[in-house]
C-alpha cells in the first residue's frame, strides 16, 4: 500500500489534534462531574502539635526513690493498654526504671557515687535521629515521622523481631501471647496490640495529635520535660543549655532524644 | 471394560454423598440480612462518603484511613459537603463507632453473612464489648 506524502501529512495532522484535544476534555469532563463540591479532604487537627526533633529531659536530681517513678511507669501502660505478663520472658515494656549500670554501660566508673549507683533510671525509646531499628525493619512496619518520632505502623508489622536486635536500648518488646487476657482494664482510647507484633513508646503520638502532652511527663511532677529539641527557646532546650546532661550509649551515633540531667 | 456397569454405580454413589450438603440446602438460601442503623447513624443521615460509596468500598477507605493516620498523621476528614469527622476507627464521638455504635448489628451482622473475618477488632475496641 503506498502513501503519498500528503495523505500521511493529513493523518498526522489529525491525529495531533486528537492528542492535544483529550486534556482539554478531561479538565471539562472533571469539572463537571463534582459540580461546583469540594473534594474530601483530610487534615492535622487544629490543636495538633508540631516540631522538628521531638526530646526528653528526664530531670534524675528530682528522682528520690522508685516510688517516684511507679505512677508514671503505670500511667503509660494503662493508656496504652500494655499487657502486665508475669514471665519475664514475654514481658511488654514501653517504660521502665534500670539501674545506671544497666542504662549507661560504658560510663560506669569504677567508684561511683553513690546516689548514682542505686538511682532508678527511667528509660524508654530513644526516638533516635538515626534510628536502626529503621534501617532493619524489612516491611517499613516502623518509621521516622517528620517530627521525629520513630514510630511503629502495628498493621503493617510482621513479627520478625530485626528491629529488637538492631536497637541497642532494648526498647522494643515482643508479643509472644495473645495481650488481651493480661490487661486488667482496656482503656479504649488506643488498641491493643496482637500476638505476633513488636511495640515501643510512641512519645504519645495520639496525645500530641490533639495538643496533649505526653502522659509520662503529665504525670510525673516535673521529673520530665518535654519538647521540640529543634527549637533554641523550647524548655527541654533551655534546660539543657543550663545543665550537664548525658544520653544513653552515644557513642554509637544514632543520635538519641532522651537526654538525662545528673 | 466389564466393569462398566460398578464404575457408573460407583460414581453415582459418590456424587450423590459429595454433593449431599447441596441437596440439603437446595432453594434454602438465608436471606440477605437487614443492617440496623443506630439512632445516631440515622438522624445523621450522612456518612462521610455516599451510601453506595461505604457500602462497596468502606473497606478500602478504612484501609487508606489507617496510613493516613499513621504515617502521615492526619486524623481529621472533612467531607465534600464540609462535615468534620475523626479518622478513627472506635476512639470518640465523631469516630466510625461514635456514630455506628451497634457494631453487632450493623458491622458483624453483614460480616458473618458473607463470611469475611475483618482482624480490626483483634486489636481496636468496641467499648460496648469491653467488660
Amino acid at each position: 500500500m503506498e502513501k503519498s506524502r500528503r495523505s500521511f501529512l493529513k493523518i498526522a495532522g489529525v491525529t495531533a489534534l486528537g492528542v492535544s484535544a483529550k486534556p482539554v476534555f478531561n479538565a471539562f469532563a472533571s469539572s463537571d462531574e463534582h459540580g461546583g463540591k469540594a473534594e474530601p479532604k483530610t487534615s492535622k487537627g487544629k490543636n495538633s502539635r508540631n516540631a522538628e526533633q521531638w526530646g526528653m529531659v528526664i530531670d534524675t536530681r528530682k528522682i528520690q526513690s522508685i516510688n517516684d517513678l511507679h505512677p508514671i511507669i503505670s500511667a503509660c501502660h494503662k493508656i496504652h493498654n500494655v499487657p502486665e505478663l508475669e514471665n519475664p520472658r514475654h514481658e511488654i515494656l514501653w517504660i521502665w526504671a534500670t539501674k545506671y549500670k544497666n542504662a549507661f554501660p560504658g560510663k560506669e566508673n569504677k567508684f561511683l557515687n553513690d546516689r548514682i549507683k542505686d538511682l532508678p533510671f527511667l528509660v524508654l525509646c530513644n526516638h533516635c535521629e538515626n534510628p536502626p531499628c529503621v534501617q532493619a525493619c524489612p516491611t517499613k512496619a516502623t518509621f521516622k515521622r517528620e517530627d521525629g518520632i520513630v514510630l511503629m505502623d502495628f498493621h503493617r508489622c510482621i513479627g520478625c523481631r530485626f528491629c529488637m536486635a538492631a536497637c541497642p536500648y532494648g526498647s522494643r518488646s515482643f508479643n509472644f501471647r495473645d495481650p488481651r487476657p493480661f490487661i486488667d482494664e482496656v482503656a479504649p482510647g488506643f488498641p491493643t496490640r496482637m500476638k505476633g507484633v513488636v511495640e515501643k513508646c510512641n512519645f504519645c503520638a495520639e496525645r500530641l495529635a490533639v495538643g496533649k502532652e505526653p502522659k509520662c511527663v503529665e504525670v510525673s511532677n516535673g521529673i520530665i520535660s518535654f519538647g521540640d529539641l529543634g527549637d533554641p527557646e523550647s524548655t527541654v532546650r533551655k534546660l539543657l543549655a543550663s545543665n550537664y546532661s548525658i544520653r544513653r550509649k552515644q557513642g554509637l551515633g544514632t543520635g538519641p532524644s532522651v537526654y538525662y540531667i545528673v | 471394560m466389564n466393569d462398566k456397569k460398578f464404575i457408573i454405580a460407583g460414581l453415582i454413589i459418590f456424587f450423590a454423598v459429595a454433593l449431599m450438603p447441596f441437596w440439603f440446602n437446595f432453594g434454602k438460601a438465608a436471606p440477605a440480612p437487614e443492617v440496623e442503623l443506630s439512632k445516631k447513624a440515622k438522624d445523621a443521615k450522612y456518612c462521610v462518603l455516599p451510601k453506595a460509596e461505604m457500602k462497596g468500598g468502606h473497606m478500602q477507605i478504612l484501609d487508606v484511613w489507617r496510613d493516613t493516620v499513621v504515617r502521615d498523621g492526619e486524623r481529621v476528614y472533612t467531607s465534600s459537603s464540609g462535615r468534620v469527622y475523626n479518622m478513627s476507627l472506635s476512639t470518640g464521638e465523631d469516630s466510625c463507632l461514635g456514630c455506628h455504635s451497634n457494631k453487632a448489628e450493623f458491622c458483624d451482622r453483614c460480616h458473618n453473612y458473607a463470611s469475611v473475618e475483618p482482624y480490626c477488632w483483634d486489636c481496636h475496641i468496641d467499648p460496648k464489648e469491653k467488660k
